[in-house]
């Protein structure tokens, strides 16, 4: 996606995202209003459900929390020249892995060896499922994103037969896994304020935030002061340069791609270990996508991942509660945002840039 | 007798160069007309203007006696003027027939349009007794066929003037021949060919009269029996061996740094790109590759400096020896001190995203100075930047500033402070003043004789015959390539330069 | 072997693969002039709610089937608006294009027709039914009826118009001006233009062509397979319809031979439930579901022989001079 006219970096990076959120933003305004609802009281009771209460906002960052670990996996695999798509399959492959050692071992560890090991778990899982697509394209060169969206697919069906044919209790009807003991779940934030004294409303946001936020610290380091993060970069945007330098770009591939990989299977520490205590069949529900929109409006970097993070958990949050309170309205019209931001902040990111030039130059030129 | 085509005093300028400045010849109909001159001459400019790819800034152009405008390609076929370009411009995919109908298909049903566009292309291929497989893939074959492919399309189209850029420049002498016998036969038909070319036997073989074009301008223009290869070479190249080298500069030249012999590379389709070359670095010396660009010298660079192996041959650095099947890398030259300023700064030799000081570390990011443990040394590679920018005079003296945010010379300068500060014992330098301004490429120039007279091997490969002259202290000339010579700098002059540049094959120093 | 089980197998796989057909069919062209097409899924899923919509609402078959087209043609040309004009990311705008359907179509749903997203039950009378209607069952012991009958002539008009499709996907491609060029623009886009032909044209008549057959195949899963749209019917139908025309080379007969493949590998996933196998006992339905996924990323990593795009797929045009 070239960009042939200069913007002043603050008009970049500042106001052309903006107003590509700004009109995504509008269309579903109007979505809203073909369905015909008030855009406005829809906004109101959005606003209200995820931040107007404390337990709102509870539930607004635990979604946050997905969508970061989600975002993050894009992000590196950006830095790196590849597109990840398969965010939603390595999210189901570390939720995998996290119910494996739980059930394995949850009921001979405390919680203190166990949730590092869960964590570890949901990473090399994650890892694993995204290393393969990696190999394939760096050494045979398969198109990662065709692989990546096959592998979805492959994890969903993972997963399916894992839980009907290994997992579920005998007995039982639901397509679950047994429940983890309590020494396998990630501690709730309301349960920690009750130990320290402080009550606060129960939401599913539990510790995983810590580490999501932990994540963040990691990948800015990573990408922008490790050693191996410069050659990423360099392999990602200038492969040729790369080369000249003696940086092998194979390796950064898969390097890349093990990383991302990892981040996106530590949703399944939010949602397995944190929120569910089992393995359910379709616990991604499409945060690998929302971590596509996160990563194109957060400009990929961790900063910008963490405040659209916020935005779309609370849009996630906001929007259950506007269809419980509003006839005819349902949590759909999130997913819908969704797509129209990743349409205009991604798809559509410079068209409006010629029009801004133009404007930026006639005002320059005024002075 | 009317030319059929003729040109007045034709002048083009893109931004500050002027490409062709009150060009004007005419071209006889029915002739071969050979437009002779080095890289940058204009020559590909003036072309592009007769087949509507640019608008000529001023003066006019008459076909058949005729005052045209002709505002895209379209225009120029409508008028009879085809091109034959040196990259073809073929759909790999589709067959040959497929590929000559591409827009005049004459129908909506292609069985019925191709029985008849055969029927055409089989009396056009009697009649100009060039043959190629209609329906064989383009894919599946061989360049010289392709060539034929294209001529044969232009002719389709109804081209009485037909320019032929290079043509001969991805061919094997069989071929050249084959193509030889092709353009005299459409001479004969009473086809008018333009051949831009910097081959000079080739030119005196079919040219009936020649044009030599430099720095934009008009030479000058006569029948053949005026030329002789010697006369073009010198009017090609004209001009003074003394220009701009500074007076009483002894180069101590030391011990041999890098020898290489045989390098063999193919292009991806299969033409030679090295054929046998063989090449010794000293200290202490600067050696010039001049030639045509596109002769094999980027090639060369690319198999010296480990951004490549060659198919054959070998190449002793540092006291190591590389053979193809285990050639140097890129890591592992600049282990063994040599520095490379490559001919793409921009895809190659800065990552454009970087800012400064990360692109003053590329190639050197592994090195101890620049690394705390896992991490890079920001300290320390601001340090170096900041360093580099005041030895070597970048501006803005901004370390943070992005890279693709500096001028040209300023890249430049910052690419030769990273390379020329590890203090290598071997330089390869390609084009180091392409796009650079007057100041820098003097700053530049100064900088690489002092690394000389430091004791580094400088190779240097520049399609400025100027600067080649101005630094190097022997010259060794690439053509088709192979090296077709090597001449102390004393013993150059411009006729030998010239017919260097254009033989065939090596040739003593004469 | 039983006739009855090879009957109905027979007619399940024509079945299924009919909107796969469709679909890759559409793929076929908008990829090879050098469009990708990741929003296949999105746009079958937009098309097969409008269809059901306008049918049940006005009753007709012909307004659903023009609601469908009309619907994904305006997706495509979104999409070709993005890509194409405005010279975007090709992947992501597919991806948001499935996004969007995915969720605009359930909005719609629950707004208009408050049944949780499901839209009203279509008369048999608008609906797409069996042309002979005397097979709808295969016979026991009548070889001819069951597997010719049943197996072939059993399916609606939609079904057979698929494999049509086929046939004039292929002619267009091969015997016709337009589907010359299209081939040429999706190779050497450079070369057309400088030939005086304009690209972009040449990929919004690509696009357009794409949307009415993804327009047939999502109208064929609310007017012929099911009465109703229910939310994200497609279940990836989509992707595997990629997968098939990446598995068949981009070209329109051996994407047929894939499509067929995986259409017979979901008709008989669930006949193989429960069933073992000799030497290998029980094959997991879910395994067999997969195989289409796995087929194609074996297949792309170079075991089955090459999958080689065309060539300017994926890569914005942009006028040289």
């Amino acid at each position: 996606m070239s960009q042939p006219i200069a913007l002043p970096r603050w008009i970049d990076i500042g106001l052309l995202p903006l107003w590509n959120l700004a009109t995504a933003l509008v269309v579903a305004g109007v979505v809203v209003m073909v369905i015909g609802h008030s855009p406005w009281q829809a906004l109101t009771v959005l606003l209200n459900g995820a931040l107007g209460s404390v337990r709102g906002l509870g539930y607004s960052l635990y979604y946050a929390t997905t969508f970061i670990f989600t975002g993050l996996a894009v992000a590196v695999a950006i830095h790196a020249g590849l597109f990840n798509i398969g965010g939603e399959g390595q999210a189901t492959l570390g939720g995998v892995g996290v119910a494996l050692v739980a059930l394995w071992l949850g009921a001979s560890l405390p919680a203190i060896v166990l949730l590092p090991l869960l964590v570890v778990a949901a990473a090399v899982f994650g890892m694993l499922w995204a290393a393969l697509p990696a190999y394939l394209q760096a050494w045979r060169g398969s198109h990662i994103v065709i692989t990546t969206i096959m592998f979805n697919f492959l994890a969903a069906g993972l997963n399916g037969y894992l839980l009907v044919n290994w997992l579920r209790p005998a007995g039982s009807m639901a397509v679950e896994s047994a429940e983890f003991s309590e020494a396998a779940r990630m501690p709730a934030l309301h349960q920690m304020a009750a130990a320290l004294g402080y009550e606060l409303p129960s939401s599913p946001l539990n510790l995983s935030l810590v580490i999501a936020l932990v994540a963040c610290v990691f990948v800015g380091w990573f990408l922008w002061k490790s050693a191996a993060g410069y050659a990423v970069r360099a392999v990602g945007s200038a492969p040729r340069a790369a080369h000249y330098a003696g940086i092998r770009p194979r390796a950064q591939v898969l390097l890349a791609m093990a990383i991302s990989g990892a981040l996106a299977g530590m949703v399944g520490i939010n949602e397995i270990s944190g929120v569910q205590g089992k393995l359910t069949l379709d616990f991604v529900a499409g945060a690998g996508f929302t971590g596509i929109a996160v990563s194109l409006m957060g400009r990929n970097h961790p900063v910008g991942i963490v405040l659209a993070s916020l935005l779309f958990g609370v849009l996630y949050q906001g929007g259950v509660e506007v269809s419980f309170e509003l006839q005819g309205f349902s949590r759909e019209m999130v997913v819908t945002a969704q797509g129209l931001i990743v349409l205009f902040s991604g798809a559509m990111a410079t068209v409006s840039a010629p029009l801004f030039a133009r404007i930026y130059a006639g005002v320059k030129g005024g002075r | 007798m009317t030319p059929a085509v003729r040109l007045q005093a034709i002048s083009k300028r893109f931004g500050a160069v002027q490409a062709n400045r009150e060009v004007s010849f005419d071209i006889a109909a029915g002739s071969v007309h050979g437009l002779v001159g080095e890289n940058g001459a204009g020559k590909s400019t003036l072309m592009a203007i007769l087949y509507g790819y640019y608008h000529a800034d001023s003066g006019h152009i008459e076909v058949d006696g005729q005052r045209v405008h002709i505002a895209n390609s379209q225009q120029a076929i409508a008028l009879g003027i085809g091109m034959v370009h040196q990259h073809f411009m073929l759909v790999d995919t589709l067959t040959c027939l497929e590929n000559i109908m591409l827009g005049a298909e004459g129908g909506f049903f292609l069985t019925p349009s191709k029985d008849a566009v055969r029927k055409k292309l089989q009396a056009l291929m009697q009649e100009t007794g060039l043959v190629v497989q209609l329906d064989a893939r383009v894919a599946d074959l061989p360049v010289g066929e392709l060539q034929r492919l294209e001529i044969l399309k232009a002719l389709y189209r109804g081209a009485r003037i037909l320019i032929l850029d290079e043509p001969t420049a991805v061919l094997t002498p069989q071929e050249t021949d084959q193509l030889f016998v092709t353009l005299r036969r459409l001479k004969e038909r009473g086809t008018t060919l333009i051949l831009i070319t910097h081959k000079l036997k080739e030119v005196m073989s079919l040219c009936s009269a020649v044009t030599v074009m430099r720095t934009g301008q008009v030479v000058e223009t006569r029948p053949i029996a005026e030329w002789s290869e010697d006369a073009l070479a010198e009017s090609m190249v004209g001009r003074k061996v003394t220009l701009g080298r500074p007076e009483g500069l002894q180069s101590r030249v030391g011990e041999v740094r890098l020898q290489a012999s045989g390098l063999r590379l193919k292009h991806a389709n299969g033409v030679p790109a090295l054929k046998d070359v063989s090449l010794t670095l000293k200290a202490g010396e600067i050696v010039g590759v001049a030639g045509v660009s596109g002769n094999g010298q980027s090639e060369l660079l690319e198999v010296l400096s480990g951004l490549r192996a060659p198919e054959g041959g070998r190449m002793d650095l540092g006291g190591v020896s590389f053979t193809p099947d285990a050639w140097l890398g890129t890591a592992r030259a600049r282990t063994l001190r040599l520095a490379h300023v490559p001919e793409d700064r921009h895809a190659v030799g800065l990552v454009m995203t970087f800012p400064a000081w990360e692109s003053a570390a590329l190639g050197y990011q592994t090195l101890p100075k620049y690394r705390k443990g896992a991490t890079m040394n920001h300290v320390a590679m601001r340090d170096a930047t900041r360093q580099m920018q005041e030895r070597f005079d970048v501006r803005p003296r901004d370390e943070n500033l992005g890279s693709s945010k500096f001028s040209g010379g300023n890249q430049q300068k910052l690419i030769l402070a990273r390379e020329i500060g590890e203090q290598p014992t071997v330089l390869l330098v390609g084009q180091p003043t392409r796009g650079v301004d007057i100041g820098a490429i003097e700053f530049i120039h100064g900088q690489l004789r002092a690394l000389r007279d430091a004791g580094c091997a400088v190779l240097l490969v520049s399609s400025e015959l100027d600067e080649i002259l101005a630094l190097a202290d022997r010259v060794v000339v690439m053509n088709c390539g192979r090296i077709t010579g090597e001449l102390a700098i004393e013993d150059c002059d411009e006729k030998r330069l010239g017919l260097l540049m254009a033989a065939q094959e090596e040739r003593a120093a004469a | 072997m039983d006739e009855v089980l090879i009957a109905s197998v027979l007619a399940s796989t024509l079945r299924v693969s009919a909107p796969l057909l469709l679909c890759a069919m559409a793929g076929v062209l908008s990829e090879r002039a050098g469009v990708v097409d990741l929003g296949l899924e999105g746009k079958m899923l937009f098309a097969a709610f409008a269809a059901a919509a306008a049918a049940s609402v006005t009753h007709s078959t012909a307004y659903g089937l023009l609601a469908a087209i009309a619907v994904a043609c305006t997706a495509s040309l979104l999409h070709g608006f993005a890509c194409v004009t405005n010279r975007g990311d090709q992947v992501v705008s597919g991806v948001a294009l499935n996004m969007i359907a995915a969720g605009l179509t359930v909005v719609l749903g629950i707004a208009w027709f408050q049944q949780g997203g499901q839209t009203p039950p279509i008369e048999p009378e608008v609906r797409l039914t069996a042309l002979a209607k005397g097979f709808a069952e295969p016979q026991p012991g009548q070889w001819f009826a069951s597997v010719f009958g049943h197996g072939l002539l059993s399916h609606n008009a939609l079904v057979y118009v698929a494999f049509l499709m086929v046939a004039a996907v292929w002619f267009f491609l091969e015997r016709t001006r337009p589907g010359l060029r299209l081939r040429a623009v999706g190779e050497n886009p450079a070369m057309v233009e400088a030939a005086g032909m304009s690209v972009q044209a040449l990929r919004y008549q690509a696009l357009l062509m794409n949307g009415m057959l993804c327009g047939l195949a999502g109208a064929y899963l609310t007017l012929a397979q099911n009465a109703s749209f229910s939310p994200n019917m497609t279940a990836g139908r989509g992707f595997i319809a990629l997968a098939a025309m990446i598995f068949g080379k981009w070209k329109p007969l051996p994407t047929l031979g894939a499509c067929l493949l995986f259409g017979f590998l979901d008709a008989v996933a669930i006949r193989m439930q429960g069933v073992a196998l000799p030497g290998i006992g029980e094959v997991p339905v879910q395994l067999i579901q997969a195989l289409p996924y796995i087929l194609t990323v074996v297949l792309l990593a170079g075991f089955i022989g090459s999958a080689i795009a065309p060539k300017a797929l994926g890569k914005p045009y942009v006028k040289e001079r």
